[in-house]
């Protein structure tokens, strides 16, 4: 069995490589890809029984905070009822999306910013070394140069010239550095999973 | 024709360094601080029963994020395979519903590894939400309530995962971070006791002695990186003399 993931497994990677490259393999390789849509659809269905799973064993056990579990178990079962019966684009669900969702989610950008100043406070505290301190000023330069303070906007020196050059030349010049590393990184690991080297599919 | 040939270089130059790495000894890489502590924490839930919990991310395998989520896969069957004799198995997060499957299946392989099937529990592998917040929000709890000992954020996230590190951090756990989000990796630096900076997240395979095809995967990195400065200092030089 591990021989035949393994094989299946490297065959379709191998296909779909190369329909990237020769154009004759190129509908085979948007068919390829339209399978593992549908596989990632049903992968979405497996994903919430699983969290119904886990939160039902949460409750089932009485785990600590397991009243969270009960709450999202019953809005997940009335919501999906309600999309089952309504449809998406209904009024209901729109609002459902629209007054619960997104007001959620909000608040937790906003909570978000508190706790990465936050995190930005305690830096400081917890590495105290060249870099950090370079990670904090650049922060602050670069916050500080962005402020318009009136009755003067803008500095003029700051505003036009040092932060340009610190947002769009060393700090660009590092994010390159870095998603060329990454990117590198990414192609061995790709690279290493189609050679069977590391199989994410299952196997000893 | 450029992508083929990086390609085709590339996929030589990993079969043969893998291969004539077979035997030799592990190379000497310069310490990571991020990966020495891991060790540590590996160590330390083995011994006083709590748990490691792994997240990763929200990366979709059919996305240009795919990559950083398959490096969380391999750490994740490493630690598997290494803290499954503890009596408490590790616990992975997801962000993806086919990301959080794979995370099941790399958990079961582990324990099938270690000869320890039996202890394997699916539940251990988890969707935590499959939205960006509903992901951190399900993965908080996680790191509050379930006796964990040391925090694995390997994979794609965005700027929400100060969220889980927040948490972390109120109860006392480190976390160890490493993404392929550049803004994420920002806010992991400052967030996080660990943080592992660019391609460090796809290096702790050849750190943590996953196999000669990971030292072999560094080797080959460093090469298209020489080969990549040379090309871009030839390209400086070249426009400087007005030849392009």
């Amino acid at each position: 069995m591990k021989y035949v993931s393994a094989f299946f497994a490297i065959a379709f990677g191998l296909l779909v490589l190369a329909g990237y490259f020769v154009p004759v393999l190129e509908p085979l390789q948007a068919l390829l890809i339209s399978w593992a849509g549908i596989l990632l659809a049903v992968a979405s269905l497996i994903g919430v029984f699983n969290l119904i799973t886990v939160h039902g064993e949460k409750i089932r056990s009485r785990e600590k905070n397991s009243g969270y579990s009960s709450l999202l178990l019953v809005s997940l079962v009335l919501t999906f009822l309600l999309g089952l019966a309504l449809g998406p684009s209904h009024p209901v669900m729109q609002g459902v999306v629209e007054s619960i969702i997104l007001p959620v989610e909000a608040s937790l950008m906003a909570i978000l910013s508190v706790t990465l100043l936050y995190a930005a406070i305690r830096l400081l505290r917890r590495r105290v070394d060249v870099m950090s301190v370079v990670f904090l000023l650049t922060v602050l330069a670069v916050l500080a140069w962005s402020l318009a303070l009136p009755p003067y906007g803008e500095l003029a020196l700051f505003g036009n010239t040092l932060r340009p050059w610190l947002t769009q030349v060393l700090a660009l010049g590092g994010a390159r550095g870095i998603l060329i590393g990454v990117a590198l990184g990414a192609l061995t690991t790709g690279l290493r999973i189609l050679l069977a080297f590391d199989r994410p599919y299952g196997g000893k | 024709m450029v992508e083929l040939s990086v390609i085709l270089l590339s996929l030589i130059l990993l079969l043969a360094l893998t291969f004539l790495r077979r035997k030799s000894p592990p190379p000497t890489l310069r310490p990571i601080p991020a990966l020495t502590r891991l060790y540590r924490a590996i160590g330390l839930s083995v011994e006083d029963g709590s748990r490691l919990h792994v997240s990763l991310g929200r990366g979709g395998l059919l996305s240009g994020r795919g990559g950083a989520s398959l490096a969380g896969l391999a750490m994740l069957r490493y630690l598997t395979e290494r803290t499954s004799a503890s009596d408490k198995p590790p616990v992975a997060t997801a962000g993806d519903p086919a990301l959080a499957v794979l995370t099941q299946d790399t958990l079961k392989a582990g324990y099938e590894a270690a000869n320890a099937e039996d202890l394997y529990q699916p539940t251990t592998g988890r969707l935590s939400g499959p939205t960006p917040f509903s992901f951190a929000a399900g993965a908080m709890p996680v790191v509050r309530d379930e006796n964990v000992s040391a925090n694995v954020l390997m994979g794609d996230f965005g700027p929400e995962i100060a969220l889980v590190t927040e948490a972390a951090e109120r109860s006392d756990v480190p976390t160890l971070g490493g993404t392929d989000d550049l803004p994420a990796q920002a806010v992991l630096y400052a967030a996080a006791q660990e943080p592992l900076i660019g391609e460090e997240l796809f290096a702790a395979g050849a750190y943590l002695g996953a196999g000669p095809s990971h030292a072999a995967s560094l080797i080959v990195q460093d090469i298209l990186r020489w080969a990549l400065i040379l090309f871009l200092l030839g390209g400086a030089a070249l426009k400087m003399l007005g030849v392009i």
